[in-house]
């Protein structure tokens, strides 16, 4: 459950604005898809929801309580790249999840304890169709399969928010319609808002519940770093969850469940 | 005719090819040795094939009378330990302060300088300081051979514990690891291999560091003999001494190698 402000967010290097003025409210379990041209301050706004920037000007709020400055579990991310861990395997790349949670020392789990951590490791695996895989390094992984992995690893705790930056920008087309089925499913079947950065329009509108479009209103030819990106169009798409039932993808369950 | 650059030689091509420097290299110094023994039999310089072997048998397997033991091992072990300590405690040094200086902002504006100063002293420059310090025991020669290797693995390890995406460390931190288990399971783990390509990296002046100490203040070691039989222009000890030290350093470079492959698959592999 998460209800996300952002109240006249501002954005600023110096005279660079990046972003200007941002206002809007995401209700709980709406799946937000953010698109723009190239360096329109996407890419910013999802590292402010990370923690990782702070906003020059404003506030954005998580439920009514301001963001904690910096990344924690109440917020997944899929990177487009670099986000599994190249020396462990699939299977330890999601329980590492688990150990992190629950063994704080030590980083490691033992004796029953891991073996239920493995068994929820298991479950997430096979919810993004890669149970047959979970010994293999990343390293031996397809793209496609590399992004599943760190989408598991992502569920793994349970986030309020999932974040989502070009996370198939740099997958075959093919590729790609079966990675939306799995996300949507796996949006539908948990309690979770997502946000998914895109370049790409049409998946924009085909997958979110809500498209954002950040684009520039003034521009002075002079200074073009004098005004910054805001959200231009904020347009609910009607479709719920439920009307893209017909071509559900037979690997994803819910999870949490 | 097909470029050079796109010729390759077989299997045993290759083989024969490797062996050819070696097999020049004693083939040129048994006729400069053979030339100078029969111009004057008692010529030191480029002794004999025969007399290397004679007198490498009586160091190898016969006790020194004076000293009770079989100068070439125990030379051997007293070179070796002092190598294995130095390297463990610069590994660990490598390890802690790299990662540290690596990942902790606030550890790199502290370190980063000092190290980066401290790594520019000549190490041979400040033997003297250490001898009179430490004493001319193993912990004056081990320090040295420490000063001269530990700044090279740590800067190392920490600009490699920098390298790591960032991506890795941020999505770490969604799954909520403390900055402790971000070390402990995310940075560590992907050091281990690191850490073994910066001791072979510098294995090579790890050893100048050692000969350098033995050679200046020492009673047994593959380094102190080589000086101590340099009066007596005894090359008979000199040249197998300098090919079995040669060959130690050899051995040790590739035996980390295939440790890495072994203990690291995940550093080697592809789809």
């Amino acid at each position: 459950m998460a209800s996300l402000t952002v109240r006249r967010v501002w954005k600023e290097y110096g005279n660079h604005v990046v972003l200007e003025n941002l206002n809007f409210h995401v209700e709980d379990h709406e799946f937000v898809t953010i698109v723009g041209a190239s360096g329109c301050g996407k890419t910013t706004f999802l590292r402010m929801l990370l923690g990782i920037e702070r906003p020059t000007r404003g506030e954005i709020l998580i439920d009514g309580k301001p963001l904690e400055a910096e990344p924690g579990p109440d917020r997944g991310i899929v990177f487009q790249r670099y986000s599994v861990f190249p020396h462990l395997t699939v299977l330890g790349n999601v329980l590492l999840a688990f150990e992190l949670e629950r063994a704080r020392f030590t980083g490691k789990l033992f004796g029953r304890a891991r073996r239920d951590a493995i068994e929820r490791a298991e479950k997430l695996l096979a919810a993004v169709g890669l149970e047959h895989a979970r010994d293999r390094y990343p390293a031996q992984l397809s793209g496609g399969m590399q992004q599943r992995l760190s989408i598991a690893q992502s569920l793994a705790r349970e986030p309020r928010i999932l974040l989502l930056d070009e996370p198939f920008g740099a997958l075959d087309p093919g590729l790609r319609a079966d990675m939306h089925q799995l996300i949507r499913d796996l949006w539908a079947a948990n309690r979770m808002t997502v946000f998914m950065i895109t370049h790409d329009i049409r998946e924009g509108f085909q997958l979110g519940t809500r498209l954002l479009v950040f684009d520039k209103l003034r521009h002075d030819p002079q200074a073009p770093e004098a005004y910054g990106a805001t959200v231009t169009y904020d347009m609910k798409l009607r479709r719920n969850s439920e009307s893209r039932e017909p071509q559900r993808d037979p690997d994803a369950r819910a999870v949490n469940a | 005719m097909r470029r050079i650059v796109n010729l390759h030689p077989a299997r045993g091509g290759a083989l024969t090819l490797g062996a050819l420097p070696f097999v020049l290299l004693v083939f040129a110094y048994l006729i400069a040795s053979s030339i100078r023994l029969e111009a004057n039999p008692d010529d030191k310089l480029l002794p004999s094939p025969a007399t290397i072997g004679e007198t490498l048998r009586s160091y190898a397997l016969e006790e020194d009378p004076r000293r009770g033991e079989i100068l070439f091992w125990s030379d051997t072990a007293a070179s070796l330990t002092r190598l294995g300590i130095a390297l463990g405690i610069s590994a660990l040094l490598g390890l802690v302060f790299g990662i540290a200086t690596g990942v902790v902002p606030y550890v790199r504006s502290l370190l980063a300088p000092f190290i980066a100063a401290v790594s520019m002293i000549p190490p041979l420059a400040i033997l003297p300081i250490l001898f009179i310090v430490l004493g001319l025991g193993e912990v004056a020669k081990i320090t040295l051979i420490v000063i001269g290797v530990a700044p090279v693995v740590i800067r190392d390890i920490a600009l490699r514990a920098a390298e790591l995406p960032a991506e890795q460390l941020i999505k770490a931190q969604t799954l909520g690891a403390s900055s402790w288990q971000l070390v402990l399971r995310v940075v560590l783990p992907q050091m281990w291999p690191r850490l073994i390509d910066a001791l072979r990296l510098t294995l090579g002046s790890a050893w100048l560091f050692l000969i350098a100490a033995e050679a200046i203040a020492s009673t047994e070691g593959l380094g102190y003999r080589i000086f101590l039989v340099r009066r007596y222009m005894a090359m008979d000890v000199i040249l197998p001494y300098v090919a079995w030290i040669t060959l130690l350093a050899f051995v040790s470079d590739w035996a980390l190698k295939k440790l890495r492959a072994r203990a690291f698959p995940w550093t080697q592999l592809t789809v």
